[in-house]
């Protein structure tokens, strides 16, 4: 993930990641879930070429973008912490360990650190609900957690 | 002779420390020069005791649990090799009252074989019900799958043999099985665990599923908030593949059959299969009316199975053991078994594959322990964040589609979360309707507006706003959002919401708090 990437570039990579994929049936999602992972986010340059590229209005893609939760539109902080939400988690005490986390980080959900560390994402239900409550760091899982666990979670991303 | 030791890599049992479990072992085998090799399975499903590391011995299978990676020393030390003993010991996994009381039918091999070896699957019955399939008449397939009583297990209920005899018999130049696997539901986690425990049954019964109908292409929607199930299905596709599981001859049959994973992009709504269809062609995950119907007119306007994972993961049984063996568990319509998971607040959490009919008490008390606070159950909210609470009074209700119904309820994807007396339920009102905000697709009123009314309504309750007037509008919005939406999501947000109220009516009568003036 290269986040100092010129306009051009950007438009020279979406055009390759689009040729490679086009001939998927239904290639929109697949090609914006490779333009996330190439850089970060989905970038506004990337939307003409993708709409060009696949016969569609951009209209079209950019309210393909904007309705799944996964696609940002700027480049998250350099960890991704995702906090269940939902309700196993719940009733194991998610809503206070979030409310910690929240407090150890000085940050809100969907907000990022100011030093660009981390980056809090709600997320509704990770499918550990049997090891609630549940986190996702960088697309690793943890369970169980509590107090403690939290702060080293909270302490490797700020590390 | 090479012990084989098992350390699953079910996400639960990696979120619960598996991988460090399993990278101490490796050292410690390696260092102690023991002959042993450290087999990745799936979850047994006890996943309280998870990691739950397992040795292979004369004696069978015998497990320890919870493993924690300081323990690897400990547990070589005390003889793991051989079975020997241990704090840890719980003995032989078949005799743990929790895996012994249940039937495994779907989940027969999850969490015993390695997932990805194709011969350990074709040792384990793997691959008999594709083999039978083949030799039959489409309408043999589909008349088998009907007979064993199969209906959907996403939360619909439909019978699934009528989806598939629908598909066969409307002409298309090309048909699709789609196989939805968004498990978004709160409190479920059975489809992840089958695809990264035994993910070669849910190709296998895709691939019977498109010799029975005439579908060429299947695709797999896996939600993007599961990597390891989605990284499991790519690999063990492409070992199907190779072994001409999949491809222009399913083995070696006059049947064309090849499967695609596609991931979702965090849009709970694309559950609902028309919306998961719109994603798949790579739209906005919008609700479609219906009709068409997808068997109709489903992915790309072609005839479409669109099965959940568990439903199409059973079929291998039924086409190898016959339609009557499945049949014969369950109780009144709904037959056969199914994979309860049970989560949240409880002692013994996990999955629990069980016939038809036990009771919720029986589930919450007697397999799940009771809470894991220690505290006593105040409500359990069963089929996920559109299902609906049920007190303690109700825990005489089976386990069935029909009784659930009649008790204002749904079974949906089977999976039970249990909350002690600590819960507000005036709260998780609040919460079914923030989701239903949060998530709605936006095309139906009652579903996109209705649940940020009823987020500002159960806000008034909370604040003892004129709290009568208050809960009869909130009764009359999940009226209108019942009766009114297009989908489920809209549809069933009123469960959780009116089964709160009604069954915990003093969390929506608290007194009013006392504010500071402006």
């Amino acid at each position: 993930m290269n986040l100092h990437v010129s306009s051009r570039d950007i438009g020279e990579r979406t055009l390759d990641i689009v040729s490679g994929m086009k001939s998927l049936e239904g290639p929109l999602l697949p090609i914006l879930h490779e333009i996330q992972a190439e850089f970060g986010y989905v970038p506004q340059e990337c939307l003409p070429i993708i709409a060009r590229e696949l016969n569609l209005s951009r209209a079209e893609v950019h309210g393909v973008v904007t309705f799944y939760h996964d696609y940002r539109d700027h480049p998250a902080g350099r960890h991704v912490l995702k906090l269940c939400r939902a309700e196993a988690c719940q009733s194991m005490g998610g809503d206070q360990l979030a409310e910690r986390v929240k407090a150890l980080l000085g940050i809100d959900f969907h907000q990022t650190t100011l030093d660009g560390a981390v980056t809090l994402e709600p997320v509704y239900c990770l499918g550990l609900c049997s090891a609630a409550p549940a986190a996702m760091l960088d697309g690793e899982v943890h369970g169980r957690l509590d107090a403690d666990t939290v702060n080293d979670l909270v302490a490797e991303v700020r590390a | 002779m090479t012990v084989r030791i098992f350390v699953p890599r079910d996400a639960a049992a990696l979120a619960l420390g598996a991988k460090r479990v399993a990278k101490a072992l490796a050292a410690e085998i390696e260092a102690r020069g023991i002959d042993a090799r450290i087999v990745r399975n799936g979850s047994r499903g006890l996943h309280w005791l998870e990691p739950m590391v397992e040795v292979e011995t004369a004696q069978g299978r015998i497990a320890y649990g919870p493993v924690k990676a300081s323990d690897v020393a400990s547990l070589l030390d005390a003889g793991l090799t051989t079975g020997g003993n241990h704090a840890l010991y719980l003995g032989k996994t078949e005799e743990l009252p929790f895996l012994k009381s249940q039937t495994r039918l779907t989940f027969a091999r999850c969490g015993i074989v390695d997932p990805l070896s194709l011969s350990d699957y074709r040792a384990h019955d793997g691959l008999k019900g594709l083999e039978r399939a083949v030799t039959l008449a489409p309408a043999d397939i589909v008349a088998h799958v009907t007979e064993s009583g199969l209906r959907g297990r996403g939360g619909a209920g439909f019978p699934t043999g009528i989806k598939w005899k629908t598909v066969l018999d409307t002409p298309g130049a090309r048909k699709y099985i789609v196989c939805n696997a968004d498990e978004g539901d709160s409190g479920t986690f059975a489809d992840r665990m089958i695809m990264e425990g035994d993910p070669f049954v849910l190709i296998e019964g895709m691939a019977i599923a498109g010799v029975a109908t005439g579908a060429t292409k299947g695709f797999v929607y896996i939600r993007s908030e599961y990597p390891h199930a989605i990284a499991t299905m790519t690999e063990a596709v492409e070992i199907a593949h190779k072994a001409g599981v999949l491809g222009t001859s399913v083995l070696g049959s006059a049947h064309a059959f090849d499967i695609e994973i596609r991931t979702g992009a965090g849009a709970y709504v694309c559950g609902e299969e028309t919306a998961l269809l719109n994603s798949l062609e790579g739209k906005r995950g919008i609700v479609r009316a219906k009709p068409p119907l997808p068997a109709h007119k489903g992915l790309f306007d072609c005839p479409t199975v669109i099965n959940n994972v568990i439903s199409l993961a059973s079929v291998p049984i039924i086409m190898d053991k016959g339609p009557a063996y499945y049949k014969d568990f369950g109780m009144g319509r709904s037959r056969g078994t199914i994979p309860i998971q049970i989560a949240g607040n409880v002692r013994h959490r996990g999955l629990y594959e069980a016939a038809f009919g036990l009771t919720l008490g029986e589930i919450v008390d007697d397999i799940g322990g009771g809470t894991a606070s220690g505290r006593p159950v105040k409500a359990v909210q069963v089929g996920g964040p559109l299902g609906a609470y049920f007190p303690r009074a109700l825990f005489d209700t089976p386990f069935d589609y029909e009784a659930f119904a009649a008790k204002d309820g749904l079974i949906g994807h089977a999976g039970i979360v249990v909350f002690d007396d600590t819960a507000d339920m005036l709260k998780q009102a609040r919460f079914a309707m923030e989701f239903c905000a949060i998530e709605s697709c936006g095309k139906c009123t009652p579903c996109r507006i209705g649940s940020t009314r009823g987020v500002e309504v159960a806000d008034k309750i909370a604040q003892g706003i004129e709290p009568e007037k208050n809960r009869e509008l909130l009764a009359d919005l999940c009226n209108t959002m019942k009766f009114g939406s297009l989908c489920a999501l809209g549809g069933f947000t009123p469960y959780p919401v009116t089964s709160a109220m009604t069954h915990f009516p003093d969390d929506f009568s608290r007194a009013p708090l006392v504010e500071a003036a402006e």
